[in-house]
């Protein structure tokens, strides 16, 4: 039997370029792995659970698609027919060539072409029972749904709506020559397929022989020439596409494999350029699901930094500084993307690099001792803008009989994060130390904040030896230890999800049952997860402030749609900046804990003007 | 020098001929809401740093402006960057970005 033909070298030296070119990618990054990631990552590939665990995930995201499939069910299909598709055809083939081939080791490339080598006729009528016919059903009908996948692909080009997604990446030249490639590689085997069926009337399934022996019918000249010219675009295709494939966002293909391995052996990103993020920067298929979540795409027009462009330009070596800065780093495409690359700290990586040039001088903060107390609250800078909140928590803290110390009752030493988000961590972390010496000194067990921003870094990058809670978390504890009695006012209000505190800080239901208990809470088009950003976010470096009104002002009119009598959120941050454009009246949860309970007449908006008619 | 028993203060004369205004074009191009700024001070009355020293962003501002930029150099350092002053700005200057915009002209121009 004749196994070789010529136009099976364009197939075969893209196969090895590809192959070399993973092996490769593999090989630096497992090396350039820190030693403790070397050391989880040997000890996860031998624990049977985190390899099924590993196996599981590659299953269900690389070739099912589960996360697409929830974002919408056309979206998760076509990729599902691409991936899943795909792969089964390499599976069946490389089955089905054995049937005709016992050899243990086939050339790569025989499966791949096996109906060009292979085509004999299925003449009697049992025959359709037997293992060929079957292959041959199996193989046209996985050709048929990987074939569906790409008329899907081809309608999404011009209605993405259809699939779910308002706005698609915009492609460079090393992705259009790729996609041009994949997109052919099926209808020319198809063609292929059909045409050699057709002119040796045999040897294809339902679908390649009835469409080839309907080809031959109807076009003129030599049949087995023009199969033979399908034959050999299919490979050139596969072997071009194989080829562009390190240089193209297919990359996201191998690698995405590696990183589910990293992250289940528990490797986590690093604050600097390293293997870990270059694997997750590969893995980026640019599928542009990012765009859409995008505030500043949606609300603000800004349509040139989000995730997708800020990933390709790291992988092509130059990120621009306006698409580092221009982020609100609320975590939105981070909870989108369908890869689970973690696009914040990708961001905050190229920041470090800009920002840490810089120094600072903080020798004027002088360290006094803050007294002792079993809680310490730090109400942040943020909060001092916003005085109810940290008279309203005093206020709560006093009736509860709370032996407490306010930290910052005198000007806040910034927690540090606002410095981070500008990537400027040594300094940061010198404002971090001053912080943590004045808590450690009150030798409180616990530490309240009201300010999400600090919360998310006091759990991060502080190490405190002691609890930390948001103070929505501790109110709900007073609440339900029975230190305050609330009564509900019956007001309708919406919750605002704060970046730091949701996405950030994965507190999505102590602030709604708190309001529940108070209030009656009416619901909103966006929140937990997919809430939005109010748009005053710390980590928007350039933006002018007409835009960051855009992206407030669509927030507001999203939480607003069901006509709230207050907006309640968690955050001062949030406050203020919701504060400036709402009609509707704008409110910190502890605020409305402390007006709900019964016996303190004061309400904190009147207590503004004489504070200590609230906190005595 | 001739002792005459008594010292005169610094001449505190401003010439517009001779300020440096290379930085202020720089950090002008890196952050043209700078432009907005009335003066009012709110930014300094906010100041989480001026609570603890006197760091003051409006003097900062008007330094640039008149081309004197070498006292900056250490008052910059003092920032704490919370960005409470941009919150309350009247005329939204993107006060966190001056600053880094000032760094950054610092850096640059030495």
């Amino acid at each position: 039997m004749i196994k070789f033909n010529l136009f099976v070298l364009p197939f075969s030296l893209g196969l090895i370029y590809i192959v070399y070119s993973i092996v490769m990618h593999y090989y630096r990054w497992i090396r350039a792995l820190p030693a403790v990631d070397k050391v989880k990552l040997s000890a996860g590939i031998r624990t049977p659970l985190k390899v099924l665990a590993s196996l599981k995930e590659i299953f269900l995201e690389g070739l099912i698609h589960r996360k697409l499939w929830k974002r919408n069910p056309l979206l998760g299909y076509m990729h599902m027919s691409f991936a899943f598709g795909w792969f089964l055809l390499i599976v069946m083939g490389n089955l089905e060539s054995r049937v005709y081939h016992g050899a243990y080791i086939n050339a790569p490339y025989y499966p791949i072409f096996l109906k060009f080598f292979i085509h004999d006729r299925l003449v009697l009528f049992f025959e359709i029972f037997t293992v060929p016919a079957f292959f041959r059903f199996i193989m046209d009908f996985l050709l048929l749904f990987v074939l569906s996948g790409l008329v899907l692909a081809w309608i999404k080009r011009k209605q993405s709506k259809w699939f779910g997604m308002k706005q698609t990446t915009r492609h460079n030249f090393f992705d259009r020559v790729a996609l041009t490639c994949l997109w052919l590689i099926f209808p020319m085997r198809l063609l292929a397929e059909s045409y050699t069926a057709g002119y040796f009337h045999g040897g294809g399934g339902f679908l390649t022989q009835n469409l080839g022996n309907l080809l031959i019918m109807i076009t003129p000249g030599p049949a087995e020439l023009i199969a033979y010219f399908f034959w050999w675009t299919y490979s050139l295709v596969l072997g071009l596409f194989f080829i562009m494939m390190p240089y193209s966002r297919y990359m996201h293909i191998p690698s995405e494999l590696l990183l589910i391995i990293f992250r289940n052996c528990g490797i986590q990103p690093k604050k600097w350029g390293s293997s870990f993020s270059d694997l997750e920067v590969r893995s980026c298929s640019r599928c542009g699901v990012c765009i859409d979540a995008c505030q500043l795409n949606f609300a603000a027009g800004i349509n040139t930094i989000q995730a997708v462009y800020l990933i390709r330009s790291q992988r092509e070596q130059y990120i621009p500084d306006h698409i580092a800065q221009t982020c609100m780093l609320c975590g939105r495409c981070q909870e989108a993307c369908p890869v689970g690359i973690k696009i914040d700290s990708l961001r905050l990586i190229k920041r470090r690099e800009i920002g840490s040039g810089q120094v600072s001088d903080f020798s004027y903060i002088t360290n006094s001792h803050p007294g002792f107390a079993d809680v310490v609250y730090f109400a942040g800078c943020m909060s001092h803008l916003t005085p109810s909140i940290p008279i309203a928590m005093e206020g709560i803290f006093k009736e509860a009989g709370i032996n407490y110390l306010f930290l910052d009752r005198n000007g806040s030493i910034c927690c540090g994060r606002p410095l981070m988000l500008a990537g400027k961590d040594k300094q940061a972390n010198e404002l971090i130390e001053f912080n943590k010496t004045l808590i450690r000194q009150t030798r409180a067990k616990l530490l309240v904040t009201s300010c999400p921003i600090c919360y998310k870094i006091f759990r991060e990058e502080y190490n405190l030896p002691i609890r930390i809670q948001h103070h929505s978390q501790y109110l709900l504890e007073l609440v339900k230890e029975g230190k305050i009695a609330l009564q509900s006012q019956h007001r309708r209000v919406v919750y605002h999800d704060p970046c730091d505190l949701g996405r950030g800080g994965n507190i999505y239901e102590a602030p709604r049952e708190l309001l529940g208990k108070i209030s009656d809470l009416v619901t909103s088009e966006k929140d937990r997860a997919d809430a939005l950003c109010c748009g005053g976010s710390l980590a928007l470096m350039s933006t002018s402030m007409l835009t960051k009104n855009e992206v407030t002002s669509d927030a507001l009119q999203s939480l607003l749609a069901n006509d709230p009598d207050i907006l309640v959120t968690a955050c001062p941050l949030c406050k203020k900046t919701f504060s400036k454009l709402s009609k509707t009246e704008v409110r910190d949860i502890a605020e409305l804990v402390h007006d709900a309970i019964p016996g303190r007449s004061t309400p904190i908006v009147s207590a503004l003007k004489n504070p200590e008619a609230v906190i005595s | 020098m001739i002792d005459f028993g008594y010292t005169l203060t610094r001449d505190r004369q401003l010439d517009y001929d001779h300020g440096d205004f290379r930085y202020l074009k720089l950090v002008k191009s890196l952050e043209p809401s700078m432009d907005l700024c009335i003066g009012c001070g709110s930014c300094t009355a906010t100041c989480s740093a001026a609570g603890f020293t006197n760091f003051n962003i409006r003097k900062l501002h008007t330094v640039i402006r008149r081309g004197d930029p070498e006292s900056i150099k250490a008052e910059l350092k003092k920032c704490m960057f919370c960005g409470k002053c941009q919150l309350v700005c009247p005329r939204g200057v993107n006060l966190r970005n001056l600053i880094l915009a000032m760094n950054r002209a610092i850096e640059i121009l030495g």
